[in-house]
């Protein structure tokens, strides 16, 4: 008898939001396992390297490997999990794009400590403690990881395979996508598993999109009540779906809130910020410089909003640093 | 002390490596691979010459910088960016989030969209409580401290309960969370929360729904309590456990009360009562800065909070140390009652059998959680009940200009504020944010301490002892998702003990899977 | 895998040549280019140039791409408001351009890095006065420097 392939999920920098998804599988958990292995709740083999490294190579069928990259130790991991892995799967927005902590790329390290353990208005730490990664105290040794500078995506640090998108990807999304790739008809290896089109197509508010649109100005949500039936855009929104893979269901626009994009672009595009920046830029009304300014002051942060899970993902990658750093 | 074969720390050395007393020991301290294991909740624990704990240190090992990168962005985004501190209790972070802008902007929601708020958020608890229940720190009690690891989980629940009330827990779960996405638009990072008020509307057929699921929800939970009085209560060893000196902590306690002084997850007073159970003090959201401060150890990126006009003295309990504790156990302990018929029972019971108020034991936490399930479940039927959740008027358009906003809720884990500072045009300038599991984080420590130096003596680590040890913690179903990526209860441990030349007696680990292994 | 190899920044002893990329237009600024070529105006060499049919055509991924494969600095040429050959092109450019800059801005690229021109068909002149000036506007900046950024070698440009 055929043992029924392994399938494990691992985790690196990320909420676990992720994980809530495997276990939104609910009932339908059950048709999973009939087809393989799963350790569906964090991983089915053991952490420790050596035992790892002792595994044949590509004898996991699947690693489902959600939280992107921002240590040392995170990058190895992933180094070793392709190794042993034949398919490795980007599995949510942080892997795929960064995601949230993506943002950190705005920033580096040293800021972070600071505004964390020093100016935080709560914290008293006259001294200026530090989290050290080595720190000894009365003799004893106490050791703490330390984070990179710039915040990763997996396929920055190893070959993937496959994407599941989405922050975090739907129950469906991922239960389809287990059975694709279980299936015998794999789509070609880099594929994002969910549709390649814009989330326009499955939005419920489709009937009420514009053949053309002039945006006068753009509406933070709290300007104004929005409307329940109507295309977001055309209320004045910033909403990312144009520039969004479907696959969602548009479940944001069905809790009545624009798309913020956590599916990242569809495969013809290589920078999601960049081409809903173009779409938005191109509706503007205004062909006059001070105007076009003054409208766009109505997007107050263009990168936490065009770029807020694919910052990492992104041509730039991060904000410039003020000293030169070559790194790997 | 002579060598010993078998159990203890003796069974692996590094190759070569002579066979010794640990106490004469001269070797090369080796530090880390620990670091390699990022991602685990680490304790390190330090014997003396006596082969007795000296210290023991719980150390969170991952920092993601929330609130620095939250800088620049537009406050309005804030529920959205928050609420992936952690996808277990995004909610959580969303409402606090919410609130924070209400106050930033100065604008009071209209009823309707209190009580949608307050609806999903006790939806939103009682889900999360059942999480934690069935998955997470329960199958400690329901299935037994002492058994395999491999059944310590929710399918050994499944297992003592039957596969039926298991397909009952999985479905409630689910049905609670679908409604959070029908209001909501996501379970998962939901998206309702606005400055004034929610997004969108409730009909009443969302309306009935809800009504449908909370019914049931008030039999599960009053079922969910009934089992683990059956399996836990009734068992001697059990409540000895939990009554224990060894989890035990005489600290302050720290909850949202409403006007009347109970229980509200959602609004309210922060309450701080003492040692001894009197009220310590009350205030409200925006005097939090008064009250609460943050520690920093450099053997940890969490940072331990503490009462600031008691003052921090260290990792110490009683009247003199600013150390408190928030979440069931503490919210309990702070309130005079709960506000729904049934918790309120559940409560006068919880007192009467634990000996009164404050109750110190940390492992009371798995019951005071069940008769806040109760109270949640209770409270999510009657806001489905008001004729009020279904008018349009569910938002107010903030006038006034942004400058500064506080928000607090109870997450399932404790008291959670979110404070931001603002430009004139709506950016955060600054953010700061106390995260439940923070509050608790140096009465944890103290818990690991207290529980490692109770278990761990003559050098030797017992197989059971990283049990009893991650049990001390994993009672405040610490969400190091918080702090960490780590699901909670969940959480990969690692365990090393070290003699007092620096050198690892040994290591237990317990990885993601849940297999305990010793080096 | 999408990565792409380490940015070398150039020696100290090096003098530092910015490299500039340039989207011109067909209709106007190419011929413009073409013009102060044929007319033999010298300017400086340190663009290379890219015709499209339109300033309208230029997809702000082109420019980030630029910049993250070296180029030190973009530049846009494009007809005058109302000139465009395809009416509303021009304005398209002028829209995303503003977008692009506040972009920019927030991930630490100076503004004279990215630059927008109009520039007529008859205007070779212009071209002239433009490029040289942006070479040295970013010639004082230095060379852009992306870190953790991976880029293919230091090819093509002609410098």
């Amino acid at each position: 008898m055929t043992a029924k392939p392994k399938v494990a999920f691992y985790w690196c920098s990320s909420c676990g939001g992720c994980e809530e998804t495997v276990v939104d599988l609910a009932e339908a958990i059950l048709d999973i396992t009939e087809a393989v292995e799963i350790a569906f709740w964090p991983v089915a083999l053991d952490y420790k390297r050596d035992h790892v490294d002792a595994m044949p190579d590509r004898s996991i069928a699947a690693t489902f490997l959600n939280g992107a990259i921002r240590t040392e130790e995170q990058k190895e991991m992933a180094r070793l999990l392709r190794q042993k892995s034949e398919l490795l799967v980007a599995f949510g927005s942080c892997s795929h794009l960064g995601g949230i902590p993506g943002l950190a790329n705005l920033f580096d390290r040293e800021s972070v400590m600071r505004t964390v353990y020093l100016d935080s208005p709560s914290t008293a730490n006259k001294a200026g403690v530090f989290p050290q990664t080595h720190y000894g105290d009365n003799g004893r040794t106490l050791s703490l990881p330390a984070f990179h500078n710039t915040v990763r995506t997996l396929d920055q640090v190893v070959e993937v395979d496959y994407y599941v998108p989405g922050c975090p990807p739907t129950p469906r999304i991922l239960r389809t996508a287990i059975q694709t790739l279980l299936g015998g008809d794999r789509p070609a290896v880099g594929a994002v598993l969910a549709p390649d089109c814009a989330l326009c197509e499955e939005c419920p508010r489709k009937d009420t999109k514009p053949e053309t649109l002039s945006i006068p100005e753009f509406k933070r949500p709290q300007d104004l009540l929005i409307d329940e039936q109507s295309c977001l855009l055309t209320q004045g929104l910033v909403c990312m779906g144009p520039a969004t893979r479907a696959g969602c269901e548009a479940s944001c626009i069905q809790g009545n809130m624009p798309c913020t994009g956590c599916g990242g672009p569809t495969s013809r595009v290589q920078e999601q910020g960049a081409k809903i920046l173009s779409c938005l830029a191109s509706l503007v009304e205004s062909k006059e410089d001070a105007e076009i300014d003054q409208v766009l002051n109505t997007i107050p942060d263009p990168v936490g909003t065009f770029y807020r899970y694919a910052l990492a993902a992104s041509f730039l990658r991060r904000k410039t640093l003020p000293r030169v750093q070559v790194s790997t | 002390m002579p060598e010993e074969e078998g159990q203890g720390l003796h069974q692996t050395r590094p190759e070569g490596a002579a066979r010794t007393g640990f106490v004469n020991v001269q070797r090369r301290i080796t530090i880390d691979p620990v670091t390699r294991l990022e991602g685990h909740g680490k304790i390190e624990i330090f014997l003396d010459e006596a082969g007795q704990v000296e210290r023991a240190y719980f150390q969170v090992p991952e920092l993601r910088g929330f609130e620095k990168f939250v800088q620049g962005r537009p406050a309005e985004d804030m529920p959205q960016i928050t609420s992936r501190i952690c996808g277990v209790c995004p909610t959580a972070h969303h409402m606090a989030a919410t609130k924070a802008l209400d106050n930033l902007y100065r604008v009071d929601p209209p009823p309707t969209a209190k009580i949608i708020r307050e609806l999903v958020y006790n939806t939103f608890m009682a889900e999360d409580h059942t999480l934690h229940f069935y998955f997470l720190g329960g199958p400690d009690f329901v299935v037994g401290p002492d058994a395999p690891a491999a059944e310590r989980n929710v399918l050994g629940v499944i297992g003592k309960v039957g596969v039926e009330t298991g397909r009952k827990v999985i479905a409630m779960r689910r049905r609670w969370r679908e409604l959070i996405a029908l209001v909501a638009g996501k379970t998962v990072h939901p998206v309702f929360g606005l400055p004034g008020g929610v997004a969108k509307r409730v009909t009443p057929e969302m309306q009935r729904q809800f009504q449908e699921v909370a019914a049931d929800g008030v039999e599960f939970a009053k079922f969910t309590l009934g089992l683990f009085k059956d399996v836990v209560l009734k068992n001697t060893d059990y409540v000895d456990l939990i009554l224990s000196d060894l989890y035990t902590h005489r600290t302050y306690y720290m909850g949202l009360v409403d006007d009347h002084n109970r229980t509200n997850f959602y609004d309210g007073w922060i309450r701080v009562v003492t040692p001894e159970g009197k009220e310590w003090k009350k205030f409200a959201s925006d005097q939090y800065l008064d009250n609460v401060a943050e520690h920093v150890e450099p053997w940890s990126y969490v940072k331990f909070c503490y009462l600031k006009q008691v003052g921090w003295k260290g990792f110490r309990e009683g009247l003199e140390s600013g150390i408190y504790s928030v979440a069931p156990l503490a919210r309990l302990n702070v309130s005079d009652g709960m506000s729904t018929p049934l918790a309120q029972e559940a409560y006068d019971e919880y007192f009467s059998v634990l000996g009164g108020k404050p109750v110190h034991h940390t492992l009371a936490n798995h019951w005071a959680r069940l008769v806040e399930l109760i109270h949640a479940a209770e409270r999510m039927q009657e806001l489905a009940a008001d004729p009020r959740l279904t008018e349009p008027d569910i938002r107010i358009l903030p006038t006034e200009s942004p400058r500064e906003g506080i928000g607090v809720v109870e997450a399932p884990r404790g008291t959670l504020i979110h404070h931001y500072q603002t430009d004139e045009n709506g950016l955060i300038r600054k953010a700061n944010l106390i995260v439940a599991t923070q509050n608790n984080s140096a009465r944890m420590a103290m818990s690991v301490e207290k529980a490692a130096k109770g278990l761990i003596s003559g050098g030797d680590i017992p197989e059971g002892v990283l049990n009893r040890v991650e049990m001390a913690f994993r009672a405040y179903d610490p969400c190091h998702g918080c702090a960490t990526h780590s699901l909670p209860g969940s959480m990969p441990l690692l365990v090393r003990v070290w003699d007092p030349r620096g050198q690892t007696l040994g290591m237990l680990r317990r990885d993601l899977d849940g297999k305990v292994r010793r080096e | 895998m999408r990565n792409r190899q380490l940015i070398h920044a150039p020696e100290p002893h090096e003098a530092f040549e910015p490299r500039i990329v340039a989207f011109f237009c067909n209709w106007c600024t190419y011929l413009a280019a073409d013009l102060a070529g044929t007319s033999r105006m010298k300017y400086a060499p340190n663009v290379r140039v890219i015709r499209l049919m339109c300033s309208g055509r230029v997809d702000p991924q082109f420019v980030l791409d630029a910049f993250a494969q070296g180029a030190d600095g973009v530049l846009i040429g494009g007809c005058h408001p109302g000139d465009c050959h395809y009416q509303e092109g021009n304005y398209k450019a002028l829209r995303r351009y503003h977008l692009l800059q506040r972009v920019l801005r927030q991930m630490g690229i100076e503004d004279d890095r990215f630059r927008l021109e109009w520039i007529s068909a008859a205007e070779g002149d212009h071209v002239r006065s433009v490029i040289n000036d942006m070479v040295e506007k970013v010639r004082a900046l230095g060379p852009l420097q992306l870190n953790g950024m991976t880029e293919d070698a230091l090819e093509e440009v002609a410098v």
